[in-house]
């Protein structure tokens, strides 16, 4: 324990000198109001912003590009309440009850809690990273892909429970987003999939493409063929900071959130998706009312978010202990790191003890300036709903295609995301829920490769789900869920009438 | 009539074009990075790159074009303007596996560039997990001879260097593990350290830290001579294994048609970033190999693409190894 806090004392002797302060506030503004353009997520900001942290020495140039990561993390989360774009899979489900938040003109609240909840969630990530980051390193190593597999299963099931209309439909869905991400080159034979011999398909289809266009994109039809809704959004613009009753309805979600964030994120191979999904489930199934779900619920939010940030922070364990970059933004950290000439590894604990602890400590001091940036600029995000939306949206469509082309330079990408946007406008139309399809994008792909590389080893033993214990356990929780999701729908035709 | 017009307008073109490679350059270069920011070609793109912007004064921007193992970007590149403000990092994979691995690759990696020079070589580790039953390269070797349908061997997805290198030590040692891949060499890392597969090979600056934190086991470093950051480990010719030397060799093309004062301006400023101290201190932490002298020049970057394409094909055409 005299560890622990000698340690933290070095690491914020560190982050507190006027130049990482400095560093690491402007990483969180300037990630800020890049990830706030709808598409960019943390990846491409981070790589856009790469160069400017060249002239630094290490440390203060990982502060900044942590910062940034911060930064630019809750800034897709500002895109996807505002105006129901998420930037990234983590926040799709910060869009389902913030961008409804939004519209009842508590846009504010909806910032506000996110930007507290994120602080609350950050500050107790810190400090498990601190006392616990290295014993819990070994979680990630026990995960291999017969785990894997068994926990994309899991998340499979709350994606039947994230559905707010008919069950029937969002299994529909699920599996249409299972089949859109086997579009590409087969991981194990290098064989290309259902490309029809495009080769800009070749790769997949990209998670920002597809959630841009039948989030973003479908959103602004939707607007453009109901003139009545997108006035309430424009007139009622309500409080902009949450009040007593809000914090009293979120403080419970926001624990929790934390909680399941903190622990998924520390899973190899981007567990840290699942954790705001997993939050908003647990939300929904513990609320005396579920039907407020999907309708502005602002514990729909406030758990995760917390969730959200909680995991963006624990999936640095990995990184900072092993040296093994968990998903694609923690590669590119790698990357930052060792073009700074630090070779991430086991050894950067013991070898330079400033540069980790000060960049632990830096994490809690960059979630302290993401509230102090944010909270006041929760205003400057509300007015912008003001303007007048046959303004608005032209540059909403502007923004969308630059982000989209940022991200891989590819002409096609703004074309896809106006196929997708299109689809996305009929799905609406036909009440079929977005959100089920992401997740099973998002699981598909994961959930493939798993139970190929888990079956490769076995050798085609099926039994191996069953023989390991962690998988053993987690396909349980999932057929325990299954079966509380199906029961009442069975018993009461579940709650089919909302479909706009 | 016309022909005094056509005269005069080639006449103008050349001066033009003389006009322009003499002040080149006069705005910034792009330079294209065929894989996601952060991988080792990306690192070494940069690295290499900062210096020879100071000597061009102009800014070498960075374009990372990642997919279908790099030859996305080097397609888009070799297509682009050649006028030498689009140039391309390309590596062992995308110039040398790639016409193997994509029958319809849509460029000729010994036709279609004008090279510009070699960056740095990153040499390719054997590695396995920390309690495999077999402490140096001879005894691997036989391990995996008596048990060949029991081990597993991790790669980084078809196409990645660590899947070209792997099958190619296949067919050296006459093996045939079970592949299992991996999206990246990340996850791929994680599973051989939580002991889930058994070995793989990849580049230095991979897996070195796993090596020095001994979370996993290194036989052999696939280069002639042993790296500075791997001291103890030894040379898979001096572990006894023939045939098996592979780099994942990293270098600087134009798309073909460069005005070739301008191809000399930019492999002049590569060179002299390559004898800079800082950049050299940099590559050789990451457990570079610095070209020597006579391997850096155009000429040496063509006849090393001429026979890494020669060296790839068999190996991996014989595999059945293709992305398409």
């Amino acid at each position: 324990m005299g560890d622990f806090f000698s340690n933290l004392s070095l690491g914020f002797g560190v982050a507190l000198s006027l130049q990482n302060l400095g560093l690491a506030f402007l990483g969180c503004l300037v990630g800020t109001l890049v990830g706030v353009l709808p598409g960019v997520g943390p990846i491409a900001t981070i790589a856009m912003l790469l160069p400017i942290t060249f002239g630094l020495d290490p440390t203060g140039a990982l502060i900044m590009l942590a910062g940034i990561y911060y930064g630019a993390q809750y800034g897709g989360s500002t895109t996807a309440i505002l105006v129901n774009i998420p930037g990234e899979a983590t926040s799709v489900v910060t869009a389902l009850d913030g961008h409804q938040m939004a519209r009842q003109g508590r846009a504010g609240v909806a910032l506000g809690i996110a930007a507290i909840g994120s602080f609350f969630a950050g500050t107790v990530a810190t400090l498990v990273i601190a006392a616990l980051g290295a014993p819990l390193t070994g979680l990630a190593l026990i995960f291999g892909p017969t785990e894997y597999f068994s926990l994309m299963v899991m998340g499979l099931v709350f994606a039947v429970v994230l559905a707010r209309g008919s069950i029937l439909k969002a299994i529909a869905m699920i599996l249409v987003g299972v089949l859109l991400s086997t579009v590409g080159t087969d991981l194990e034979t290098g064989e290309e999939r259902m490309t029809f011999g495009l080769p800009f398909l070749a790769d997949g289809i990209d998670f920002a493409v597809l959630a841009m266009g039948i989030f973003g994109i479908a959103e602004i039809m939707r607007n453009l063929d109901h003139t009545e809704h997108r006035d309430v959004v424009r007139q009622a613009i309500g409080r902009l900071l949450p009040n007593k009753d809000d914090f009293k309805q979120s403080y419970k979600p926001v624990l929790r959130g934390t909680l399941i964030g903190a622990i998924l994120g520390i899973l190899p191979g981007n567990g840290a998706v699942l954790g705001p999904f997993a939050s908003y489930t647990l939300e929904k199934k513990l609320a005396k009312d579920p039907r407020r779900f999907g309708r502005g619920a602002i514990e729909g939010v406030a758990g995760p978010e917390s969730a959200n940030n909680a995991g963006a922070q624990t999936s640095f364990i990995p990184l900072l202990t092993l040296g093994i970059p968990p998903n694609a933004v923690m590669a590119l950290m790698v990357g930052a790191m060792t073009i700074h000439g630090i070779i991430p590894g086991p050894q950067v604990m013991t070898k330079n003890p400033t540069l980790f602890w000060g960049m632990i400590a830096s994490m809690w001091v960059g979630n302290l300036m993401l509230l102090i940036i944010n909270l006041p600029m929760v205003g400057l995000w509300v007015r912008l709903l003001k303007v007048p939306y046959r303004l608005l949206f032209p540059a909403i469509l502007m923004f969308c295609c630059i982000g989209i082309y940022s991200i891989n330079s590819l002409p096609t990408d703004v074309m896809f995301i106006g196929l997708f946007g299109f689809v996305g406008y009929m799905l609406i139309k036909f009440g079929f829920e977005p959100a089920p399809m992401l997740l099973g994008f998002v699981l598909g792909k994961l959930m493939e490769e798993n139970l190929r590389r888990a079956l490769i080893i076995s050798r085609g033993d099926m039994m191996t789900f069953i023989d390991r214990p962690i998988s053993a356990g987690l396909l349980a929780v999932a057929a325990i869920l299954l079966v509380i999701a199906l029961l009442p729908s069975i018993r009461k035709g579940r709650d089919e009438v909302f479909t706009e | 009539m016309k022909k005094t017009v056509l005269a005069l307008a080639a006449v103008a073109g050349l001066a033009a074009t003389g006009a322009h490679a003499q002040n080149y350059p006069t705005r910034p270069i792009t330079m294209i990075v065929p894989f996601a920011a952060g991988g080792p070609t990306d690192v070494i793109a940069r690295i290499v790159t900062d210096h020879m912007s100071r000597t061009l004064g102009q800014q070498i921007v960075i374009e990372n074009v990642a997919g279908a193992g790099g030859t996305t970007g080097i397609t888009r590149a070799a297509q682009s303007q050649p006028d030498g403000y689009t140039i391309m990092m390309g590596h062992m994979g995308t110039h040398g596996a790639a016409p193997a691995l994509y029958p319809n690759l849509k460029y000729d990696p010994t036709k279609d560039f004008a090279p510009i020079g070699l960056a740095a070589g990153t040499p390719i580790v054997i590695v396995a997990r920390k309690d495999f039953p077999a402490n140096d390269l001879k005894g691997f070797l036989e391990y995996l001879k008596a048990n060949a349908d029991k081990v597993n061997m991790a790669h980084a997805g078809v196409g990645s260097v660590s899947h070209s290198t792997g099958i190619f030590f296949n067919s050296v040692v006459k093996v045939k593990p079970t592949m299992v891949a991996y999206r990246g060499t990340g996850p791929a890392l994680n599973d051989l350290m939580g002991n889930t597969v058994d070995f793989m090979t990849d580049q230095i600056v991979n897996v070195a830290p796993q090596i020095q934190g001994n979370n996993i086991k290194a036989f052999a470093i696939a280069t002639p001579e042993r790296s500075p950051v791997l001291p103890n480990v030894p040379t898979t010719k001096e572990a006894g294994l023939e045939g098996y030397e592979v780099s994942a060799w990293n270098a600087a093309f134009a798309p073909k048609g460069t005005p070739p004062d301008v191809v000399k301006k930019l492999s002049d400023a590569l060179i002299k970033s390559l004898e800079d101290e800082n950049t050299k201190k940099r590559l050789l932490e990451l457990g570079g190999v610095i070209p020597s002298a006579t391997e850096r020049t155009p000429e040496a970057l063509q006849k090393l693409v001429e026979s890494e394409v020669a060296r790839w094909t068999p190996v991996l055409k014989a595999a059945g190894a293709t992305a398409e």
